[in-house]
């Protein structure tokens, strides 16, 4: 892609997402009062996440079925508080498993 | 000082490994769709956001107008501005404007839910930290991707796919497991997200608007049902 035609679109795709990110960190410094608010910025986190990880989790080695495997593997380490790097590893080892498995069978 | 930063790089450590996979097939699609590994890298660099550069790589190549990339970007990332507003409450006073402006470019999903789960305030050395090695995953990865894609056997590429999520898992279910409101607000946001995926006329909205959807009505519902404790710890 010439870089006359690809330069305008990415300045305008680093400063929107740029702009989204920066402004309400920036821009609303002061404490919070509303009670409501406050445990809905608490809970926001733990709610994109959730949204994000199911179901988009099962699509993420394209088979269903190494994916299921590396979520067990990965919900039963995290349920017994393992730490990231170990949960994530893990995950992608049981997925390793089981394609090695699936091309035993 | 020196000690927060280096927990920041170790805690960014499984970031990377997931960017690493992430953003290589970044990189191997961008130079597959004609770009050179150079503007992949560039894109890579300036936006540090998975769903936001792949939807904006067939506007490039298709030659969309400019407004209609600025509103799609809008729309799929306009969820990092929930987390930053999030985040904001939980930065000390080592984070002044300056720091701010710079940190807030690297809010990303997954540095965003790290530095949330960490207890009380979190500050400048450690965010730091925590920003620099996904940063360099990110970059590094859509290079490898873009200059070498073919190269990685495909049972590794493959197993790489999931990090990310076991990371996501990592993070939700410990508290989720302990406090009640975490579980109801995660498996709420998890039904949310089920419907969006599954029922016919709902699985057409963007993947972006999706997460703001089901992270706002599930997040609204915990904090109407289970509402904080007066300077509770979150």
């Amino acid at each position: 892609m010439s870089w006359r035609a690809f330069l305008p679109y990415v300045a305008v795709m680093a400063v929107v997402t740029y702009l989204i990110r920066m402004l309400p960190m920036t821009a609303f410094r002061r404490p919070i009062r509303s009670r409501f608010i406050q445990s809905f910025l608490t809970y926001i986190p733990y709610a994109v996440l959730g949204a994000m990880t199911f179901p988009e989790v099962f699509y993420s080695t394209g088979d269903l079925r190494t994916a299921a495997a590396g979520v067990a593997v990965a919900v039963i380490l995290a349920w017994r508080g393992r730490s990231l790097l170990t949960v994530a590893i893990a995950a992608c080892a049981a997925v390793a498993a089981a394609q090695g498995v699936l091309l035993l069978i | 000082m020196k000690a927060d930063f280096i927990r920041g790089i170790r805690h960014g450590i499984p970031i990377a490994l997931g960017y690493l996979s992430v953003s290589f097939a970044f990189g191997m699609k961008a130079v597959g769709d004609g770009l050179t590994w150079l503007q992949a890298v560039l894109i890579s660099a300036t936006n540090l956001t998975s769903a936001g550069q792949m939807a904006g790589l067939p506007l490039m190549t298709g030659g969309a107008g400019l407004t209609e990339m600025a509103l799609t970007q809008l729309t799929i990332n306009l969820r990092y501005g929930l987390m930053s507003l999030s985040l904001g409450r939980k930065l000390d006073e080592s984070m002044g404007t300056l720091q701010r402006l710079i940190f807030s470019f690297a809010n990303t999903d997954e540095i965003f839910a790290v530095a949330s789960s960490q207890p009380g305030k979190v500050g400048k050395a450690y965010l730091y930290g925590l920003m620099l090695t996904p940063f360099a995953g990110w970059t590094l990865g859509t290079l490898l991707g873009g200059a070498a894609g073919t190269l990685l056997p495909a049972f590794i590429r493959t197993a790489l796919g999931i990090a990310i999520y076991g990371m996501f898992l990592a993070i939700i279910l410990p508290p989720a497991r302990e406090r009640r409101p975490v579980r109801f607000v995660v498996l709420t946001a998890v039904a949310l997200s089920l419907c969006f995926r599954y029922i016919p006329g709902l699985n057409r909205v963007s993947s972006g608007f999706v997460i703001i959807l089901c992270a706002v009505l599930a997040a609204s519902a915990g904090a109407a049902l289970f509402p904080e404790k007066e300077g509770g710890a979150p």
